[in-house]
């Protein structure tokens, strides 16, 4: 108990969390503190991108083995059961209606890389090494997660959500996939070699721009919860900090079945927990435009993600040292 | 200088429908348009704004057309199949235009 609280304080009083909690308040002081659209759009590419790479250049150093395609497999299967689970809680815990209940369980099959960023950053200020293949792992989560979803709604009233071709391949083929899958390739293609060559520019400032990055998540998470909390009650507010500790707990039990290390099942857990705001809101918006967005918005931004951002990933870190040994 | 009568439609809708408008359009031969992104609003779904967004799913644009009045059925019929269940505006105005053979 006393590591959580030790583990919790250290991150709490980490650059990237205090970034993210300025800008939380900022926002709901109503502060006109603003990151540019473009600048914004700019620290994610570059994070994304070095993230994946750096994924990449550990699978060409460590090799690959049969446990990236069963934690690939992994996480596909995570991705679609979590909405399952979701949906119940969501059900048993609030009175919402079936459809915005499906819509919120589909954020929360799919992932947040952000968060996914966040948990590494603190691995590796612990020193503790994990899976680069995660980084596919965590691309391979972001699409199943849907087709729950709409299968959740189409049990109820016979279909109301649509899955046509052109989403299917707007939400595999989205920028954040491509770009992440992509330097995770250029990566593992090029080796601790490649990675020597551009390290002073994706290893030194990674943290730096992560703080900034955070600082806009927190003032976008302070804006979410102002517009969305009439949205919300008691019950969903609930269901957002107690579904991300369910789904960590599959990941945990998928990183012990898999024989992954510390990290990776911390990875994995971090991965289950977190919940959508990128590319299953747009997959939403087209196939279930019924669905209230503030709901599924401010549940996924403005209570999950600082939930794991400032509890979660501390938590999740101790049970998988704890559990892995 | 003489001018001629047109009509201008005007439908705000979200962001991650704008292709899927402008391929209704083209297919329903309303080939010239122009897009212009939204800053920000308010309505029956709450207030928002382009700077506060995290998701491309919750911009919005405004797609402008600027036609002969006999193909606005035509045009409406179209854009009607794509936002119909959609948060948006369509709204419809005359106009005048200098060089009607290029409408």
């Amino acid at each position: 108990m006393t590591d959580i609280f030790a583990l919790a304080a250290q991150n709490l009083l980490s650059p990237i969390v205090l970034s993210f909690v300025l800008g939380l308040g900022s926002a709901l002081a109503r502060s006109d503190l603003s990151i540019p659209e473009a600048a914004a759009k700019a620290l994610s590419i570059y994070l994304l991108f070095a993230i994946g790479f750096k994924g990449g250049v550990s699978v060409a150093d460590h090799g690959v083995d049969l446990s990236l395609g069963l934690s690939l497999l992994a996480g596909i299967v995570l991705s679609a059961l979590l909405p399952l689970v979701a949906f119940q809680l969501l059900r048993v815990l609030s009175k919402m209606d079936r459809l915005n209940a499906a819509a919120v369980a589909g954020h929360y099959g799919s992932i947040s890389i952000v968060t996914f960023v966040a948990a590494t950053s603190v691995l590796e200020g612990q020193g503790l090494p994990s899976e680069g293949y995660m980084v596919a792992v965590a691309a391979a989560m972001e699409a199943p997660a849907i087709l729950s979803a709409l299968w959740l709604v189409s049990r109820g009233n016979g279909g109301a959500g649509r899955m046509d071709s052109k989403l299917w391949r707007e939400v595999m083929l989205n920028g954040s996939i491509v770009l992440l899958v992509g330097a995770f390739m250029i990566g593992w293609i090029t080796g601790p070699k490649g990675l020597a060559e551009i390290e002073s520019f994706i290893v030194s400032p990674f943290k730096g721009v992560l703080c900034l990055f955070l600082l806009d998540m927190g003032l976008l998470a302070g804006r979410g919860m102002q517009s969305g909390r009439k949205a919300l009650g008691f019950g969903s507010v609930a269901f957002g900090i107690l579904m991300p500790l369910a789904g960590s707990m599959f990941g945990l039990g998928a990183g012990v079945l898999l024989g992954l290390s510390t990290g990776g099942t911390m990875l994995m857990m971090v991965l289950s927990a977190s919940a959508s705001y990128i590319a299953v809101p747009a997959a939403m918006r087209v196939a279930l435009p019924e669905a209230n967005p503030s709901i599924y918005l401010t549940l996924s931004l403005g209570v999950t993600f600082p939930f794991n951002l400032v509890l979660g990933i501390p938590l999740y870190l101790v049970i998988a040292q704890a559990v892995t040994g | 200088m003489e001018t001629h009568k047109a009509k201008r439609v005007e439908i705000t809708i979200e962001l991650v429908m704008q292709s899927r408008l402008t391929e209704a359009l083209q297919a329903a031969d309303v080939t010239g348009y122009t897009i212009i992104p939204v800053l920000g609003g308010s309505g029956r779904s709450g207030d928002w704004s382009r700077s506060g967004q995290v998701s491309r799913g919750q911009g919005m644009v405004q797609v402008i057309c600027i036609i002969r009045p006999e193909c606005l059925d035509k045009l409406l019929e179209a854009a009607f199949s794509v936002v119909e269940r959609h948060i948006g505006v369509v709204s419809i105005t005359d106009c005048d235009v200098l060089r009607a053979e290029r409408f």
